[in-house]
């Protein structure tokens, strides 16, 4: 994937600070794998979602997160650092321009209405995320269990994140072996 | 929001709220939510409890990550200054430590043990990743109509190439309108 010639630092740059403006309310994660996952090939399905778990547990905002995860593993602590620049710089002014205007103009409502229908949307971009990366697991019952079960743990009755992993990880660990142990060349 | 006299006093204060809360923000600035609501509206009196609110709203609907609602509080409190030391202060301490975890766990991309966590936490992530959407739902829609275009955004951004940005702008002219 990343061997011969190494991905110029301002391409790093570049695709998260393209991840960063493209995404709103939420929509980061599903926009992360469009980019990371189906247009550069940095990672694979498997690789981002075993990531973007470890970026969960971690403290700090899960994009953020995979930025240093993506940028490290392509370019060491340089590839971290410009991956995580790019993702923040403009959202960070373009925030601070938004600050501006609010604390001036907190009270208007056409404001409101428009955010209410973008964070529906948003919503919507999540789910397909779900869609996207989860269609293959429908077929293997275990995985859906595993899948089901943190939906519900997380989703519904409100488990710590650290208890739900605790406990399903080592079973999700044990699948995995059995599954590695079946197929060697799956 | 404060008009006291300049003080580098509370610029350190951001900075060492901000830094604690970001080694405290485990599984994202979501789970700080609480504590940075203590801190920033009842403890320092920096902005209002209806302020905050409505800087956690713009953090959501504004790009970039949700976490950076600490720029908005960090201007709250001291103006353009205040915004970047909380950006900074809520990112480093949060980076360095993600930083070391990742090079462990990428030194080990051959190792089997590696190779068997990646593929049991597949499945568990596609589950989280539903309940985040469920939470999610819960506070976007809050109509009918708020439900059907999250199913139509999902619908179209999981079966078609549609720019995600071109969904976005359509739900937002229809909120506009006041459809939603």
């Amino acid at each position: 994937m990343n061997n011969g010639s190494p991905v110029p630092l301002r391409t790093l740059a570049w695709e998260f600070n393209r991840i960063s403006i493209s995404s709103f309310g939420g929509g980061l994660s599903a926009w992360s794998r469009k980019v990371i996952v189906e247009d550069r090939g940095w990672l694979n399905d498997e690789e981002f979602l075993s990531a973007l778990t470890i970026c969960r547990v971690m403290p700090g905002a899960n994009q953020i997160n995979l930025a240093i995860y993506v940028g490290a593993k392509l370019r060491g602590p340089w590839g971290a650092f410009i991956a995580v620049f790019g993702l923040c710089c403009i959202p960070v002014l373009i925030t601070l321009g938004l600050a501006v205007v609010y604390f001036k103009y907190h009270h208007e409502p056409s404001l409101q209405r428009v955010l209410q229908g973008m964070a529906a949307a948003a919503t919507g971009m999540s789910l397909s995320m779900g869609f996207k990366t989860g269609g293959r697991y429908l077929h293997q019952p275990i995985a859906l269990t595993l899948a089901l079960a943190a939906f519900l743990a997380s989703g519904v009755f409100h488990l710590p994140l650290l208890l739900v992993l605790s406990i399903l990880v080592p079973l999700g660990a044990l699948w995995g072996l059995r599954e590695t142990e079946k197929g060697k060349t799956s | 929001m404060t008009d006291e006299p300049a003080n580098d006093h509370t610029l350190f204060r951001i900075i060492t709220v901000f830094s604690t809360l970001s080694v405290l923000s485990i599984g994202g600035a979501n789970t700080v939510i609480p504590e940075m609501h203590r801190e920033v509206v009842s403890v320092h009196h920096w902005v209002t409890g209806s302020q905050f609110a409505d800087c956690f709203a713009i953090s959501q609907a504004a790009p970039g990550p949700s976490m950076l609602i600490v720029a908005l509080l960090g201007y709250g409190a001291k103006g353009w200054l205040g915004g970047l030391l909380a950006t900074i202060a809520m990112i480093v301490p949060a980076a360095l430590l993600m930083y070391f975890i990742t090079r462990v766990w990428q030194n080990a991309e051959e190792s089997r043990w590696r190779i068997i966590l990646q593929r049991g936490m597949a499945p568990i992530t596609v589950g989280l990743v539903f309940a985040s959407s469920y939470l999610i739902a819960h506070e976007a829609d809050h109509s009918w109509k708020g439900v059907l275009i999250t199913a139509a955004a999902a619908w179209i951004l999981t079966a078609t190439k549609v720019n995600p940005l071109i969904v976005m702008t359509i739900a937002g002219i229809l909120g506009a309108v006041g459809w939603v």
